[in-house]
């Protein structure tokens, strides 16, 4: 039975507490060695003839390793000559503490059979257990409980009866406690790969250099990051212009790199390049960072790599990392960009993020990391006891502090969602990350609706045109129920026509400053997500009282021209209107009615002459140079009851769409301009910039590619080039190009008139235009609407409305929006699309080469619009030989086969679940060579074993 | 950094003991004169002191007492210093109240209270430190002060906690592995007939670990049992030879 004798041990923690605990001495803890015969080991570990085959002991041995020896060396562990270790507990403690990869490791190495690891429990063995002397480091301790270890072995073995020449090897890398070892006797040498010649492995060599730093790294206290300057300092440092302040931008490819974009003045701003995370200096994305520069001979260029940052839960990868940043390729020096450090962080912006943890390695710890799903944001570890119930889930984390000596950020846990992978959890996800509103109206928004039954009373007729007697009709995609816009078009007795847009008159309902326009303007659009719809106003508004929909009377705001036969306009009449919409279409309908002669009823002669003038007026548009451009679009059919995706199909476009659109684009300009006329100072307007001719730069490249020629110099030279651009036997060429072009173009955005001076449109080609068309879900439209109603004397202002300064800050909030809601419905496409080839499995599809990268090509699928990037390097394997020339741009791949843009290849789609947070679609080439590409950039991780 | 590990791979716990082992236990009865039985308890660094006054006449109102059996009174506290922050721990609040009736519920269960018709029994147990067990050092120190009150009881009733880790049921838990995380099963059992006085489990369990569980606990608490056993018949001995002087 066990002897036990109490011990006590104290540890402090907090500096507050005096923890006691008890520590049981044994004595049938045995030595795991074949020779004794003292131990009632039934299955010992250490074998009898341990040899291992080493220049210094040439007789049998058993080695024991200090901790650094494990820390540093453990590929010399784990090297299969390595046989016959005995860890000691004390080691094996260390290890768990310092470094859980590591630690991991010797777990799998003690389990390993046939390596013949043994783990000796020296900590309660009665005779090698040691107490912390006073003045003692705990360190010191360890130390000597190892060497008092070793001696015990030593002493042990030697009273077996047929031990022979087996000794055990002490195996430290700490000069004094090699001394202070072979004084007590002991056999202790440093672990150096040379010893072991017969362990040949490209680690030789390479470790010694290593452990070196890495000692002087752990014994001094770890400081990753430089300090941060006093904000004192920073604003000096601005104002006297050795610093420059500017938003921190983290690269989502390249963990280790990032830009800073420097406002400067006016528009033009400047972007400083940072890499290294030492330069980075702990600024997360959207940070407002003061950065400096570094003279222009560190300047370096951005290294069109992509790094994940997918290390193990660990803080001693770093060293790893740190080397990799130095070898940035110093090219030409036109590749060369600002680059600097960040010196101190101006304001956090910091938010809470989604994403997933990963979980730690050993299975008892609560510190973990937090992977989120926005790549900008690096991990943040935190500390949770629920890690195994959160494993798999999304949760939202909240970054409280980066101190200095910390790889990562710490944060906390602050909301679990639901399972990864669910469909309302993904959709949570995504509406999270783009910041989108989406929470149910509050009781205060809901106040301000009408009361139901709501009808029209007879103030509102007295002020308003009654155009219920006109044969109006709304064209709109199948399913719509926010109908916002209708149309009409009659003759007049003079043979001109009278064509009519109305809106719904959505700023009747939403009276300005009050808790539903407040929350309308925050959310400033409405988003489609598939299979969902975040509405910017409540759903009353939008899908009943405004929506204009058939046979019911509802409020407008009507525009209404009168035109002869060209489409020229003679007339134009803004009024508040109630209608009567006689027909709501889709767009195959109004279609099918302008196609079908023998319909002759009043909406269709209606549609038919609307028609007759849409296409006059864009030929009109094409004419003066506006762009026809593409994009790749694509609608799922949903399952009527799972809402899981079962067909895709690309956006078809009909002579209606582009009906309906012109007649939107010409209420949009004419309301434009009796706007800008009325308030030249606080009209809200939209202008599209023409973009930087750089900008240009690959689509040119990639025409020319194909002989053919692009220019760029104005829109209408860029439009006619585009339509020239047409190759015989390759009809989606042509589509190729635009979708190109529509890359090279510049964010569209709403601005107020007083603060700019540029109007212009440059897609539409257009000298001013604005957004009227659909209050129900911009608010931008609702301000117009506002605006017009007093330049037209319909209705009342407000002090905000002429604010210039306030209106611009709404555009500012718009703009985000918008963007965000366009990223948002991006990313909903992009999971669904998932979901589809989840269940599709495996396919070859026909594609198309987009664009061609360093070490990699991106390809559209056409059918499905769906783009996807084909690896050729794999991480840490040699891939097939690349080069790549980047005035092509072409890509040549095992010297057999040179990719272009635009060539035509196959491949095979399936869907990369590794990584569940960002599940992939995948492509690999099949054809016109197979095998080169990696499907999986980097083999599925291979499962930790367990513990036990 | 990382939590601590439970139970290693050689099998040993945090402070070196196998999965089923027991704590040391010490114990000494009759340590106050005045009282009617005592006891005092060490569970390794769990330390408890059981007072025992009674039978006597029910105090206070009368309308408490029971026709047919004694009314067993149990009053269970905390020292300030028994654990490593000192707090003043007040009577009555939540957590002492929860412990005393179980205690009550568990001495109604051992004693053979029928025997004294309208009378109480007072049981008094302090924590003098804590490291884990505190219910049944408290448990075992009022058997021990009842024996020693001598006031007849079924069994002696040994209790013992026992924890899960790892797929391995740990029996009587320090303090560091019932708040280590994982589950903390408290169990009363009177051992010779094998019945359970009490049981009280808080946290989550998969209901196939629960048997392994109980089987532990019943097993340290017969360890236990014999432990008492040792303890009272020692001083019977001590007793008998003072007495003989």
């Amino acid at each position: 039975m066990l002897k036990s004798k109490t011990f006590v041990k104290k540890t402090r923690s907090g500096g507050v507490l005096k923890i006691v605990r008890e520590h049981y001495l044994r004595d049938d803890i045995w030595c795991g060695s074949e020779v004794c015969t003292e131990c009632k080991d039934d299955s010992p570990v250490l074998q009898r003839d341990a040899f291992i085959q080493s220049r210094l002991c040439t007789y049998p041995h058993y080695l024991i390793p200090d901790t650094n020896v494990v820390l540093h060396q453990i590929d010399i562990l784990e090297d299969p000559v390595m046989r016959n270790v005995v860890i000691l507990q004390t080691v094996l403690q260390e290890v768990r503490h310092r470094s859980a990869p590591v630690y991991k490791r010797i777990k799998d190495a003690i389990h390993e059979k046939e390596k013949h690891f043994y783990t000796f429990t020296n900590e309660h063995h009665r005779e090698t257990f040691v107490e912390r002397e006073q003045g003692e480091s705990a360190n010191d301790r360890n130390d000597r409980a190892i060497r008092v270890a070793a001696l015990w072995y030593n002493q042990h073995l030697r009273k077996a009866p047929c031990a022979g020449e087996l000794r055990v090897v002490l195996l430290t890398n700490d000069q004094a406690n090699k001394e202070k070892a072979t004084e007590d006797g002991l056999l202790a040498y440093r672990c150096t790969a040379r010893r072991f010649p017969s362990a040949q492995s490209p680690w030789q060599g390479v470790n010694h250099g290593r452990q070196i730093s890495l000692l002087n790294e752990i014994t001094g206290g770890r400081v990753l990051f430089p300090e941060h300057l006093p904000l004192s300092r920073i604003q000096t440092g601005i104002k006297n212009g050795t610093f420059l302040q500017g938003t921190f931008r983290a690269n989502r490819d390249n963990y280790l790199e990032a830009t800073v974009f420097v406002h400067g003045e006016g528009e033009d701003g400047t972007e400083v390049l940072l890499q290294g995370l030492q330069n980075l200096n702990r600024a997360v994305h959207q940070d407002i960072v003061a950065v400096e520069l570094f003279p222009r001979e560190r300047w370096a260029a951005p290294s069109a790599a992509v790094l994940e940052d997918d290390h193990a839960n660990d803080e001693d990868a770093e060293e790893e990392e740190a080397e990799k940043v130095p070898c940035v390729v110093r090219k030409k020096t036109s590749m060369l960009k600002p680059t600097g450090r960040v010196v101190g962080i101006i304001k956090r912006n910091w938010r809470p993020f989604c994403g997933m943890l990963t979980q730690s390695q050993i299975k008892e710890a609560t510190r973990h990391l937090f992977t989120p799903a926005d790549r900008h944001i690096p991990r943040i570890r935190i500390e949770t006891r629920q890690a195994s119930a959160l494993v798999g889930h999304r949760i939202i984390v909240a970054i409280d502090g980066w101190p200095r000596n910390s790889r990562y950020p710490n944060g906390h846990f602050v909301r679990n969602l639901g399972g990864a992978g669910d469909k309302e959890t993904e959709t949570e996800v995504l509406l999270l990350e783009h910041d989108v509103p989406h929470q149910p109206f509050s009781k205060a928004v809901l106040s301000f609706l009408p009361r139901m039954p709501w009808a029209i009373t007879e103030e509102d007729l007295k002020v308003r045109a009654d155009l219920r007697h006109l044969c109006v009709c709304s064209v709109d995609p199948p399913g719509c129920t926010d109908i916002d816009d209708a149309l009409h078009c009659r003759e007049l007795d003079n043979g001109n026509l009278e064509v009519g847009v109305h809106i719904a008159d959505v700023s009747h309902f939403i009276r300005p400053g009050n808790a539903l326009d407040q929350e309308a303007a925050n959310r400033g659009t409405t988003v489609y997500l598939c299979g969902k719809r975040i509405d910017m106003v409540p759903e009353l508004l939008s899908s009943d009282l405004c929506s204009l929909r058939s046979n019911v009377d509802r409020l407008a705001f009507s525009c209404v021209w009168e035109m002869n036969r060209n489409a020229e306009i003679i007339r134009t009449h803004f009024t508040k209107s109630v209608i009567n919409s006689k027909a709501s279409l889709t767009y195959a309908e109004a279609q099918m009615r302008i196609d079908d002669a023998t319909m002759n009823d009043d909406i269709t002669n209606s549609l038919r002459g609307l028609n007759a003038l849409a296409k006059i007026l864009k030929g009109r548009r094409i004419e003066k140079g506006a762009l026809t451009l593409s994009s790749p679009e694509v609608r799922f059919h949903m399952d009527s009851e799972t809402h899981d995706p079962i067909d895709l199909q690309t956006k078809e476009l009909k002579d209606t769409n582009s009906m309906v659109e012109e007649f939107m684009l010409l209420a949009n300009i004419s309301v434009a301009q009796k706007i800008y006329e009325e308030f030249s100072e606080c009209a809200l307007l939209r202008k599209h910039p023409a973009p930087p001719l750089s900008n240009y730069d690959i689509l040119v490249k990639a025409a020319k590619s194909r002989d053919l020629e692009i220019h760029t110099d104005s829109a209408k030279a860029l439009a006619d080039s585009l339509n020239a651009a047409v190759l015989g036997g390759f009809p989606y060429f042509n589509t190729l190009l635009r979708i190109l072009a529509t890359r090279c173009m510049m964010q569209a955005i709403y601005f107020c008139s007083g603060m700019d001076s540029d109007f212009r449109h440059y897609g539409l080609a257009s000298p001013i235009y604005t957004h009227f068309t659909s209050p129900i879900r911009r608010y931008s439209d609702i301000i117009v609407h506002r605006l017009l109603a007093v330049a037209i004397n319909a209705d009342g202002t407000y002090p905000d409305l002429m604010d210039k300064h306030k209106q611009s800050t709404l555009c500012n909030n718009l703009n985000y929006r918008h963007k965000m809601a366009q990223y948002a419905q991006r990313a909903s496409v992009a999971f669904h699309t998932q979901l589809f080839f989840k269940n599709k499995g495996i396919l070859n599809e026909e594609g198309f080469i987009l664009f061609v990268r360093k070490n990699a090509i991106i390809i559209l699928i056409a059918k499905f619009g769906l783009e996807g990037t084909v690896f050729f390097k794999n991480k840490g394997k040699p891939g097939p030989k690349l080069s790549f020339d980047s005035e092509g741009p072409s890509l040549t791949v095992e010297d057999q086969h040179t990719f272009h843009m635009f060539d035509k290849v196959k491949v095979t789609v399936t869907l990369d679940a590794s990584n569940i947070q960002h599940q992939k679609i995948r492509m690999a080439l099949v054809e016109p060579i197979a095998g080169v590409s990696v499907a999986w950039p980097e083999p599925a991780a291979k499962k930790p074993k367990l513990d036990r | 950094m990382a939590g601590l590990e439970l139970l290693s791979d050689q099998g040993y716990r945090l402070d070196g003991r196998k999965a089923s082992e027991l704590r040391k236990v010490q114990a000494r009865m009759g340590v106050f004169g005045q009282a009617d039985g005592s006891a005092y308890m060490e569970q390794g660094n769990t330390k408890a002191l059981a007072v025992v006054y009674g039978p006597h006449e029910v105090r206070g109102s009368r309308s408490k007492s029971l026709h047919d059996r004694a009314v067993i009174n149990c009053q269970y506290s905390m020292a300030t210093f028994s654990t490593a922050e000192r707090k003043r721990r007040p009577h009555g609040d939540r957590k002492s109240s929860e412990m005393s009736l179980h205690l009550k519920q568990t001495f109604e269960a051992a004693v053979l209270t029928q025997l004294y018709p309208r009378s109480q029994i007072d049981i008094y147990v302090k924590i003098l430190q804590s490291d884990g067990g505190n219910y049944s050092a408290c448990v075992n120190a009022a058997t021990l002060a009842l024996v020693d009150a001598g006031i007849p009881m079924r069994d002696y009733v040994c209790a013992c906690t026992a924890g899960f880790a790892e797929g391995t049921a740990l029996a009587d838990l320090c303090h560091a592995e019932e708040t280590g995380g994982g589950t903390a099963l408290s169990l009363a059992l009177l051992p010779r007939s094998q019945s359970i006085a009490l049981v009280q489990m808080d946290a989550r369990l998969h209901q196939d670990h629960l048997d392994t569980l109980m089987e532990a606990a019943m097993e340290a608490c017969k360890g236990l049992s014999k432990v008492l056993d040792s303890v009272v018949r020692q001083h019977l001995q001590e007793v008998s030879v003072l007495s003989r002087d």
